[in-house]
């Protein structure tokens, strides 16, 4: 009785985001409609007795994908409102479109048949005694292991694409060396000089390190004050 | 009348109520240890700087949280004119209540959870992986630049570290051949993780100042370069809760550090005779102790090191903790499987 109001209730909540998901004028409103959507199907899944399933759309969907999602949102600036003004013209295809998947789906369900034990199956999928994660793991590495491979391939190969198409240095970032800054003791960059009291550090003998020449040709003033500070460091002494 | 009240404790309601007061057994505590975790990080910053810290209010200044926590109440909200009134009420409440649900499931002594769920990790790493939410939500809604720059670097930050936290949970868990986190603390009768997966233990407890954006990670906040970050722009008790949630968000990673590597409830040396004297100790009085000793260690780095460059973060996670942490996994799980160590779970 209690899993069963729970149940239309999460259900409920879940259709209501959804729709608002779509409906919502604001994109930032939209990604949160998402993600309350999110936590009502990971509801549904404890519900369902999958609580694997559940902790894991909680902790992939909304802790990873979600952000990137609200993340990507935030940033760009689309004119939602903009993309919104075919609506009126687009509205006759969506709605047949609307109306053969409706159909599809009418037609499927309507002849479908199942036999009584694969029935009991979806009732019960897994043993009382032992819990969801174990019979998931024998599962999956197990029967489906070639699947489960191929699918984390798939993924590597997506995650390599993006790097690759997005990953390219155009000389204007200036990256630090770790190894090289851990290995820099004080000898190979302090001078510690007796300055005559009115002498130039040039007069000293004492110039600054080249800049790297790409960079110098854009950022000169900064590079200037820049090691300006850490030539005449010794100068202070 | 005890039966009556036994009897009452079964029905659906009596089960309800139960559990609300177990909820406030825990929370009530909880909310005192965090007042008095601000408290300690004064007084421990500044015995640590030379200073006295807080002494003015009440006998060596004990009641100086209470005073905090009395200013802020009789503050006025500020809710900023192009803000997003909604949203920028429902972030601190978010971090808040995060911070406070995920207790649910920290066993703090032998069956002493409130809810002792079977995969219990993987909660806890749902809910802090939520974290999130409340400081991006805040740093849109304030529609002010440097709130929102502090959110953009909190997501960045907290999304990167997340990854190399699961990998160090997955090999606790490899260890412990279970998801529950009242069998990981019991796997650790004879020896607590943190000695066979010490370099696992140490990167947990750095990522865990990432996670929880506490120095020398706090560029979130980076007072010298964003103000103070995502919660520039709130006051009075939208602050408050900004302020309570990272604190017991601190609370909450050094109790999941004790469990996962620590040992939880259990007493230090078992089998020897100091370790049957440690036993006379209740179980929950070395969870504080070891959970204290923890905190300690994050105020410590707080006054030790200086605050991380961004980038510099940003490779320590991905190219240091990410690579390490898979290594160490793969290694821990091969030597379990060539020993025959394996755990068998139920």
């Amino acid at each position: 009785m209690i899993a069963a109001l729970a149940f239309y209730a999460f259900a409920a909540v879940l259709l209501a985001s959804a729709a608002m998901v779509v409906s919502s004028r604001n994109p930032v409103h939209s990604v949160l409609f998402l993600i309350l959507a999110f936590f009502n199907a990971s509801a549904l899944f404890v519900l369902a007795g999958a609580e694997f399933l559940a902790m894991t759309l909680v902790i992939v969907y909304v802790g990873a994908v979600a952000v990137l999602f609200l993340f990507v949102v935030m940033m760009l600036d689309i004119n939602f409102v903009q993309l919104r003004e075919g609506f009126q013209r687009y509205l006759p295809v969506g709605l047949a479109v609307v109306v053969v998947l409706l159909a599809e789906l009418a037609m499927v369900l309507g002849g479908w048949k199942m036999a009584p034990e694969a029935m009991n199956l979806r009732f019960a999928p897994i043993a009382a005694n032992t819990s969801n994660t174990v019979q998931l793991g024998k599962l999956i590495y197990t029967d489906y292991i070639l699947i489960f491979q191929a699918s984390g391939m798939i993924l590597l190969v997506a995650m390599i694409g993006a790097i690759v198409l997005t990953l390219r240095d155009r000389g204007l970032t200036r990256k630090q060396n770790i190894n090289a800054q851990t290995r820099r003791t004080p000898a190979d960059t302090l001078v510690l000089v007796d300055a005559r009291s009115g002498a130039g550090i040039g007069e000293l003998g004492i110039y600054r390190p080249k800049a790297p020449e790409s960079v110098a040709a854009a950022h000169d003033e900064h590079h200037d004050a820049h090691h300006g500070d850490h030539s005449s460091a010794g100068g202070h002494h | 009348m005890v039966d009556m009240v036994l009897e009452f404790l079964k029905t659906p309601f009596g089960i309800l109520v139960l559990t609300v007061i177990k909820a406030l057994a825990l929370l009530v505590p909880l909310l005192i240890g965090v007042a008095y975790l601000t408290y300690a990080e004064r007084k421990v910053l500044g015995a640590m700087q030379l200073r006295k810290g807080p002494n003015v209010v009440g006998p060596f200044g004990l009641f100086q949280p209470f005073a905090d926590a009395i200013k802020m109440i009789f503050k006025e909200t500020v809710i900023p004119s192009g803000a997003s009134p909604a949203l920028f009420l429902m972030a601190p409440m978010l971090t808040f209540g995060l911070a406070m649900i995920a207790w649910a499931v920290i066993p703090v002594n032998d069956g002493w959870a409130i809810a002792d769920i079977n995969v219990g990790v993987l909660y806890l790493f749902a809910i802090s992986s939520l974290g999130v939410y409340g400081v991006i939500i805040a740093g849109w809604a304030s529609n002010s630049k440097y709130a929102f720059l502090g959110a953009l670097r909190s997501a960045a930050q907290m999304v990167s570290y997340e990854v190399s936290m699961g990998f160090i949970m997955v090999t606790v868990l490899v260890c412990a051949g279970s998801l529950n986190l009242t069998a990981i603390v019991n796997a650790q009768k004879t020896v607590w993780f943190a000695i066979p997966l010490f370099p696992m233990f140490i990167m947990f407890f750095i990522s865990t100042l990432a996670e929880t954006n506490r120095s020398p990670f706090d560029i979130p906040e980076g007072e010298s370069e964003i103000v103070a970050g995502f919660f520039v722009e709130y006051s009075s008790m939208s602050f408050a809760l900004f302020f309570l949630g990272e604190y017991a968000n601190m609370i909450l990673m050094s109790s999941m550090t004790t469990i996962l590597f620590l040992g939880g409830w259990l007493a230090p040396f078992q089998g020897t005779i100091a370790g049957e004297l440690f036993m006379l100790i209740p179980g929950p009085i070395w969870f504080i102790l070891k959970v204290c000793m923890i905190l300690f260690c994050f105020l410590w780095v707080r006054a030790t090191f200086p605050r991380y460059r961004y980038d510099q973060l940003m490779r320590l996670g991905w190219k240091v903790f990410l690579p390490f942490s898979l290594f160490y996994l793969v290694l821990v799980a091969g030597v379990l499987v060539f020993m025959g160590w394996l755990p068998h779970a139920a």
